[in-house]
């Protein structure tokens, strides 16, 4: 165990959960990202906005390890992980969790087994029935009602694939939760529901959110800070009153526009 | 790392055992604990949990469940520790873990029941689906100017045109073979003279359009499901309709007649690539000279069996368009579904052909064309 023994479990750690710097991401000629820096606060849902094709993805890609960066430094929970091969970085990968656009279920597992796979996988010691045991209530946990667990995601609607989502996402109790436009393709109740369910998360189990959004109601609702990404970096961090203090043109047109003043008047009405 | 969590026990005077964890209670560190805590009694009155460190639900479900097993009181919950036990009793509900399994009886006969529910379906499905192309057919017959000749050559190039390598490669080997088997088999009764007569009959009569067939098949009645099912998925097909493009004219017609067309093309190149793969390996086995094969083909092979083979392919290639174009238009929901539907259309059409072909022997034997 010595090798891991640098990247082990340090509750004390109160630095930036993540840590990106001078990020470099480049597909060919077209270059994705250039100098990106972004800190990730322990225990804030940190909503991150960008016009379409700045990048979101491949940041939130860069970050889980499955697009390795050109250049730049990426720390999660203070541990460098870039040029590290996978079996170094797999004390760190058990910390976090990824909901991914479409919900990414196998498709041939039920819900609960979709569970119970990266439970198998890095507890593989854990005793079968309380295995079964806890990916059922990882399932109620993330509201989907108990005749769910059983089902295939064929069998299920688009919101409760993405529940189903973040079910097998929490499957390992992780610090460190990243969610890819969870609210994308819901309804709008179902979405308000999804905000809901994330709050609820982060607050119950003291998570912290990395959230791609498009959703101006999700950002307003619940999310702590906001980073926009434009112009191949992070331009902006902070609360939405923050940037709205801001004199740069996109976001004043993001927030400013006519859906932006819409879900802040939503938000200004409810609270 | 994970300070393992660990329990010990403790009677108290007037007799309560409480149990006193350590250790934290998380993913990591629970080890072996809930299967030492099944198998632990039930007269517990206490689970002490003041002497724990970090908590996650894993541990706070392990404490709730073995709390409500065991029908005893959690005390020394920290508000981290109170938070999650409320969260995952919360969430404590009945459920399964994969669906109820049928009484295997029940699940085979329904199971076949299915299948032939889905079987007959399928025909009908085809049966109307060809009655719909003959429509659209005559349709383009009467408006002659509306055939999409574009669409209909380049499936000529696609289905036809690129097959040739790889349906000749395919032919020239089967000539071979079986010019080289039936050398073998017929030199036992010093008949080998006749492995000509087997080599020209056998292609030209059967196997040239067949193989053929299996071949079209494979590459192009499964690109044909794939793409119209692609299609039919990314809403295309619903577009069409709505511009008021029939889908049937556009994409299945084109694929038809190529397919139609090209097949009785294909499946005479086949059988003359198979006849030259069985002349060469005649000359150099059995040292029959080029010359004279070809000149025994044309004695032996009549010319019934050239039309048996031209007859055949066009209802061969129909039957793979139309297994190909109908499999595509009923992709629903999802990918996997194309898939499904990609090898549902060639095993129906490999099978179809087959089964036709084997009517069409009895036929061509009854009209007296042996």
């Amino acid at each position: 165990m010595a090798d891991s023994q640098t990247i082990d479990y340090q509750p004390d750690y109160q630095g930036p959960i993540v840590s990106v710097e001078g990020l470099r991401n480049s597909f060919g000629d077209q270059v994705v990202h250039e100098g990106l820096d972004l800190d990730v606060r322990r225990g804030e849902i940190l909503g991150v906005v960008g016009g379409s094709g700045t990048g979101k993805s491949v940041l939130m890609r860069s970050i889980i390890g499955l697009q390795t960066p050109d250049e730049g430094e990426i720390k999660v929970f203070g541990e460098p992980l870039l040029g590290k091969a996978e079996p170094e970085t797999i004390e760190i990968r058990k910390r976090w969790g990824v909901l991914f656009q479409g919900g990414a279920l196998f498709s041939t597992l039920t819900v609960a087994e979709n569970v119970m796979v990266p439970i198998r996988e890095f507890y593989p010691d854990m005793d079968r029935d309380f295995r079964r045991e806890v990916a059922k209530y990882k399932v109620c946990l993330s509201g989907l009602p108990p005749d769910a667990a059983p089902k295939y995601p064929s069998e299920l609607s688009g919101g409760m694939r993405k529940r189903a989502g973040i079910a097998r996402a929490l499957a390992l109790d992780p610090e460190l939760l990243f969610l890819d436009e969870p609210t994308a393709g819901l309804d709008p109740i179902g979405a308000a529901a999804f905000d809901n369910l994330t709050k609820e998360l982060q607050q119950t189990l003291g998570l912290t959110v990395f959230l791609i959004t498009h959703d101006l109601d999700t950002l307003h609702a619940i999310c702590d800070r906001v980073a926009v990404l434009a112009d191949q970096r992070v331009i902006a961090v902070g609360t939405i009153d923050e940037l709205l203090a801001l004199d740069h043109p996109w976001i004043q047109e993001y927030f400013n526009g006519p859906r932006g003043r819409m879900a802040s008047a939503g938000k200004k009405s409810l609270g | 790392m994970a300070i393992p969590s660990d329990f010990v026990e403790d009677t108290a005077e007037d007799g309560a055992v409480t149990l006193y964890f350590s250790g934290d209670l998380s993913i990591a560190s629970v080890g072996d604990l809930p299967e030492r805590l099944r198998e632990y009694g039930s007269n517990v009155e206490r689970l002490d949990i003041s002497d724990t460190g970090y908590i996650d639900t894993v541990g706070a479900w392990l404490i709730h469940r073995t709390a409500r097993d065991m029908e005893a009181e959690i005390v020394g919950a920290n508000d981290d520790a109170e938070r999650l036990i409320a969260a995952v009793a919360g969430a404590d509900q009945p459920a399964e873990i994969r669906p109820q399994a049928l009484n295997p009886v029940i699940r085979v006969v329904s199971e076949v029941g299915e299948a032939t529910a889905i079987a007959f379906s399928t025909m009908s499905g085809l049966v109307g689906f060809f009655g719909a192309i003959i429509v659209a057919f005559f349709r383009l017959v009467r408006h002659p100017g509306q055939i999409r000749w574009n669409a209909v050559i380049q499936r000529f190039d696609v289905v036809g045109v690129r097959a040739l390598g790889i349906v000749g490669l395919m032919s020239f080997l089967i000539g071979l073979v079986i010019a080289q088997q039936g050398a073998v088999q017929l030199r036992q009764f010093g008949a080998e003279v006749f492995t000509v007569n087997l080599v020209g009959r056998l292609t030209l009569r059967e196997l040239g359009v067949l193989m053929t067939a299996i071949m079209v098949a494979g590459r192009s009645g499964s690109a044909f499901a794939a793409q119209i099912g692609t299609m039919k998925l990314t809403e295309e097909i619903d577009a069409m309709r709505t511009i008021g493009v029939s889908p049937i004219e556009a994409l299945v017609l084109p694929r038809f007649i190529a397919a139609v067309f090209m097949l009785p093309l294909l499946g005479f190149y086949a059988s003359i690539v198979a006849i030259i793969g069985g002349g060469l390996l005649s000359w150099a086995q059995l040292d029959i000279p080029p010359a004279t094969f070809f000149s025994r083909i044309r004695e032996v092979v009549p010319l019934t069996d050239v039309y048996v083979g031209l007859v055949k392919a066009p209802v061969f290639g129909a039957i793979i368009a139309i297994t190909g174009c109908y499999q595509g238009m009923q992709v629903k929901g999802n990918a996997e579904d194309v898939g499904q539907r990609t090898t549902a259309a060639v095993v129906q059409a490999i099978f179809l052909v087959i089964v036709l072909d084997a009517f069409f022997a009895v036929f061509f034997t009854w009209i007296g064309w042996n």
